[in-house]
């Protein structure tokens, strides 16, 4: 029997592999897609690879950018990103977490001062990449829920 | 130890042997501080002390540490009565204080506000309080104060008590102490027990502080006990509040079973949890403890402003 590919191909745009397994959808929050998305988008949840489970994303006609990318390394630490162009990969990258995170999250504490009518934007410190921990560079906190305070 | 032009807003900027350069000078500093001697070092430099939280003995004893080098002070501490009410935003408040100041002093209730300060301004920033946050000089008055009177600061039991999970100055103190490799003891409510982080900090220093709601037990072989007061402002809601204030109170009968020469601190002020009874016993230290404020401070001021005495 033939088998097939449970997602299909895609022409152009991008494929987020190694999603941790039921971390699929938070994906799709922090990419903005939502009902109203006019592109193709598929989505596999528990999908079985080396590992274990494994959730897979893909967008259709869209690449994307630096921030988002360090957004899905926030939640998905293990993600790989695949830029297809014309049915072929045209670059495949691990997401790494840099060592600051800049107007990205807003800070979990709600009397922090980077969550005032300030003039600054919010700044985390790295303190564990995997499993993401984010420090605020203003008020010290831990970043409890990151995935909840994606901006 | 070059400090000139450093800013002071969490104890976790310093290292062990940066705290204790800044206590050794501040030993210097005590005779100065208690004006049997005078030098004008900071003659000259103005400091604006900008408190938009009520404050007694940070603000006067920072106003009092430049006073005593021979500085001047401008500032507030009552925010309604700036632009702030109109609704100015702290940054610009700070960048006025800038133009008109050679250090700026900052008291604010949000977290973070000190550090937002020092990158909207050119000149040195210190932290006195931001909010529930961090108090570097409150913690370095208290280490200074701990060394000055048991000649060590690690190589101690020390017994935190009273509200560990909202109080400013037990965060910072908890992780100085565990640079020190104190022996630690939080005693506290359970809904005021200190915070994760702070425990986690302590772990990654290689302390493992014992936690416990039982006060009578901890004080028996303990050397110092620094006791916090239940801070209604930092409550949520009343309720909880009222829950928990009362918890603890030191009184010479709990006292019966500590060492003698066990020493009692409190940041000030203090409602019910100190006995009036305890200030005549030896163990009452808070007051020169709040005294120690001086030298400390007028040792920052002269450092990031590069006075020498």
């Amino acid at each position: 029997m033939k088998k097939e590919l449970k997602v299909p191909l895609i022409k152009n745009g991008t494929v987020i592999d190694h999603i941790t397994a039921g971390d699929a959808i938070k994906v799709l929050t922090i990419l903005d897609i939502t009902e109203k998305i006019s592109s193709v988008v598929s989505v596999a949840m528990n999908v079985k690879s080396k590992f274990g489970k494994k959730d897979i994303v893909k967008v259709e006609n869209r690449e994307l950018d630096p921030k988002e990318v360090d957004k899905i390394a926030l939640i998905a630490p293990k993600a790989t990103i695949n830029i297809i162009r014309n049915y072929k990969v045209a670059k495949k990258q691990r997401v790494k977490l840099p060592d600051e995170i800049v107007a990205i999250v807003k800070c979990s504490n709600p009397t922090c001062i980077s969550n005032s009518n300030e003039p600054v934007e919010s700044r985390f410190l790295v303190i564990n990449k995997d499993p993401p921990e984010i420090k605020c560079y203003y008020c010290e906190r831990v970043v409890e829920d990151i995935s909840k305070r994606i901006i | 130890m070059n400090f000139n032009g450093k800013d002071i807003i969490s104890i976790k900027d310093f290292s062990k042997a940066i705290i204790n350069n800044i206590l050794d000078y501040a030993d210097d500093m005590v005779t100065y501080a208690k004006g049997e001697k005078y030098k004008d070092i900071l003659k000259g430099k103005v400091l604006s002390s900008l408190f938009f939280e009520p404050s007694t003995r940070t603000r006067l004893s920072f106003e009092c540490s430049m006073n005593r080098l021979g500085g001047r002070v401008i500032g507030f501490s009552d925010p309604s009565a700036t632009s702030q009410k109109k609704g100015e935003s702290l940054a610009d408040t700070i960048r006025m204080a800038d133009s008109y100041s050679d250090v700026i002093v900052i008291r604010h209730s949000q977290e973070g506000a000190a550090r937002l300060a020092a990158e909207f301004a050119e000149v040195p920033v210190i932290n006195a309080g931001d909010g529930a946050g961090q108090h570097p000089t409150q913690c370095l008055l208290d280490l200074f104060t701990i060394r000055t009177e048991k000649r060590k600061i690690g190589k101690n039991k020390i017994v935190l008590v009273g509200d560990l999970k909202y109080g400013r100055t037990v965060h910072s103190l908890a992780y100085a102490l565990a640079l020190y490799k104190a022996d630690l003891t939080f005693v506290s409510p359970t809904n005021l027990k200190m915070p994760k982080e702070v425990i986690d900090e302590c772990k990654d220093l290689g302390i493992e502080p014992t936690q416990t709601s039982n006060l009578e037990r901890a004080i028996k072989d303990a050397d110092v006990l620094y006791v916090t007061r239940i801070q209604k402002e930092r409550f949520p809601d009343a309720e909880e509040y009222n829950k928990v204030v009362g918890s603890y109170n030191i009184n010479n009968e709990l006292l019966q079973n500590a060492k003698d020469d066990l020493i009692i601190m409190h940041p000030l002020p203090r409602i019910t949890e100190i006995h009036p009874e305890v200030d005549r016993t030896s163990h009452a230290i808070y007051f020169k403890q709040a005294f120690n404020g001086v030298p400390v401070r007028m040792a920052l001021l002269s450092l990031v402003l590069g006075g020498k005495i």
